[in-house]
């Protein structure tokens, strides 16, 4: 018996697309969110702080079963995408991307933001005096400086997308080949009693989330510190 | 002096628990200290000019060159400003090794910096062996003088340093104050240098601003702020003047070198310095006394005829200030009130400055 089936391939190849769209995403969209907690005085800091650290408390079902009404045929998002042509998102890709992006974003925005914070104001303050614009200080300071914590929040953030299970149930259903990613196929394994399959997928997801956190864990010079101190 | 000022400050904004208000007119060279105790309004002064800090109605033009001005709106933002900033303790990109430190402000300037100003300046802060170091690698001095070089390097208008001096121990101190006396001597640009340090600033200005609270106090040529009584300079333990003297001679067989200044003559232990050269001398308050004739037989040779100008109260009340003036070159003298009494010193009375002890700052 091999001991992956094509249904089981096709449920890693579509992670792996999931997880690596989601990553980009997340540090696109993450990143000046962070930037924007790091530095601002405002008082919403507290209100879009907490939204964001949401998802590390809510059960994956609550978020799904609201992103789900938002883009359903009635919700604002669903009659949005609707009027654009793009169509309805939930039980596709996208939605599950969309899902998946908010889902993950406190992986991604808390160590963006804590290694913005540890650079501090001062280097931003010299780039300025050695005339570089707050644009190209941001790509030759701030980027170099939080290699880090940008290298743990992709790694977070794809790890953690790899990992859901809730969310996708909630969003994406169970379609093979479009919504199908490895989690909700061991569930179906085990629905069917195929443990041997289900072994080989959840002990590679075991093996999968060691490697990840060792590689954080050892490679990265920050997450070693904060462990030490923390 | 407002016809030769060419940094022209008034700024004024409310910070929380200080308000700062400050009206400058400064020279368009050499150094102008901005000197106060923590909480004066010094820094916030020097980040004004920088643009780092953004008063909320502030008018700010070098060289006649508007970089702020909120009546009119117009804002130039810090890295648009041809400015030279050394910050208070080392602020090299840690992800840089020495060389990139300084290209990184280089290539960011409009036509460049030719290769031989740029050996000239690694030469004047003797940082060419350190190129290739980390800055994590560098000693705190050699950090500063590489962060001297990285603004100098940007080839600004004006210099800006932040108490640079600061988080460095007297050893280290007295390693860097050399380059910045010699960078004294070789800048076209004016620099405004930040300091609660009065050794430094006897050392390097030529302007001295004196803040508190936010405002300033006085704004003059160095010797002449210094030799104001009124000032709370004047109460400090290391209150003193710096006179502008030049090598006239040196005497071998006493191992002395002769000082010439307006007001008469000074000897100091012998220093190798070339006859006619420029000096500054510092000569503290409490180092100096007041003799009423001058043919006494003392060990104290350095004395000369000076008349009294003013006195005022010293912060301990048994002592007194004694303002001097030899032949237009001021001074001042820590007494008691009693000797004050005794000696019958008045405003206009001719007397004899005696004075123990002299720095020679080169």
């Amino acid at each position: 018996m091999p001991f992956l089936d094509a249904q089981d391939w096709a449920a890693v190849w579509l992670t792996l697309q999931l997880a690596t769209t989601v990553t980009i995403l997340l540090l696109i969209v993450g990143t000046p969110i962070a930037w924007w907690l790091a530095h601002t005085r405002s008082r919403l800091r507290g209100i879009v702080s907490a939204l964001v650290a949401m998802p590390l408390v809510l059960p994956p079902t609550v978020l799904g079963f609201y992103l789900l009404l938002l883009m359903g045929p009635n919700g604002p998002i669903g009659q949005l995408t609707q009027a654009l042509g793009i169509g309805l998102l939930p039980f596709s890709f996208g939605g599950l991307v969309i899902a998946s992006t908010f889902y993950s974003m406190p992986f991604v925005v808390q160590p963006v933001q804590n290694a913005i914070e540890a650079i501090g104001p001062r280097p931003l303050e010299v780039a300025a005096t050695l005339r570089a614009s707050p644009w190209d200080t941001f790509w030759t300071v701030v980027v170099p400086l939080a290699r880090p914590g940008f290298l743990t929040a992709a790694i977070l953030g794809f790890a953690h997308t790899v990992g859901e299970f809730g969310v996708v149930l909630m969003i994406g259903g169970n379609i093979p080949g479009v919504t199908r990613v490895i989690s909700v196929q061991i569930f179906d394994r085990v629905e069917a009693m195929e443990y041997a399959q289900a072994h080989w997928l959840a002990g590679g997801m075991v093996a999968f989330s060691f490697t990840v956190l060792l590689l954080l864990y050892t490679l990265n010079p920050q997450a070693r510190r904060s462990r030490a101190h923390g | 002096m407002d016809k030769d000022a060419a940094i022209i400050l008034r700024a004024r904004h409310a910070y929380p628990g200080f308000s700062f208000d400050v009206d400058l007119a400064l020279p368009g060279k050499g150094v102008t200290v901005l000197f106060g105790h923590s909480g004066s309004g010094k820094t916030t002064a020097l980040r004004c000019v920088a643009g780092l800090e953004r008063a909320s109605q502030a008018f700010l033009s070098i060289n006649g060159e508007v970089w702020q001005d909120d009546a009119a709106g117009r804002f130039i933002p810090p890295w648009q400003r041809p400015i030279g900033y050394v910050f208070q303790e080392a602020s090299l990109f840690a992800h840089l090794d020495v060389r990139r430190n300084l290209v990184y402000g280089m290539r960011r300037t409009a036509g460049g910096v030719d290769a031989a100003e740029v050996d000239r300046i690694v030469a004047l802060l003797g940082i060419g062996h350190l190129l290739d170091r980390a800055p994590d690698r560098l000693s705190g001095g050699e950090r500063q003088r590489v962060a001297i070089a990285r603004a100098l390097l940007t080839r600004p208008r004006l210099l800006l340093m932040d108490e640079p001096l600061s988080a460095l121990d007297t050893a280290r101190k007295q390693e860097i104050l050399p380059y910045l006396e010699r960078l004294h001597d070789a800048l076209e640009i004016p620099l405004l240098y930040v300091t609660h340090q009065i050794e430094e600033a006897a050392r390097l200005a030529d302007h001295l601003v004196l803040l508190e609270q936010g405002k300033v106090l006085a704004s003059a040529p160095l010797s002449e702020a210094l030799a104001r009584l009124d000032l709370p300079l004047a109460r400090e333990h290391e209150a003193g003047v710096v006179i502008s003297a030049e090598v006239a001679s040196h005497e071998a067989e006493w191992h002395l070198t002769h000082l010439r200044f307006a007001g008469g003559n000074i000897s100091v232990s012998h220093r190798p310095l070339e006859v006619g050269r420029a000096v500054r001398v510092r000569i503290l308050a409490r180092d100096v006394s007041i003799a009423l004739s001058g043919d006494h037989a003392s060990s104290i040779q350095n004395r000369f005829a000076c008349t009294v100008t003013s006195i005022a109260p010293a912060d301990d009340p048994a002592q007194c200030l004694v303002g001097l003036d030899a032949a237009g070159t001021r001074l001042f003298a820590r007494v008691t009130r009693r000797a004050v009494s005794q000696l019958d010193l008045a405003p206009a009375r001719w007397v004899w400055a005696q004075v123990k002890a002299v720095a020679l700052l080169e």
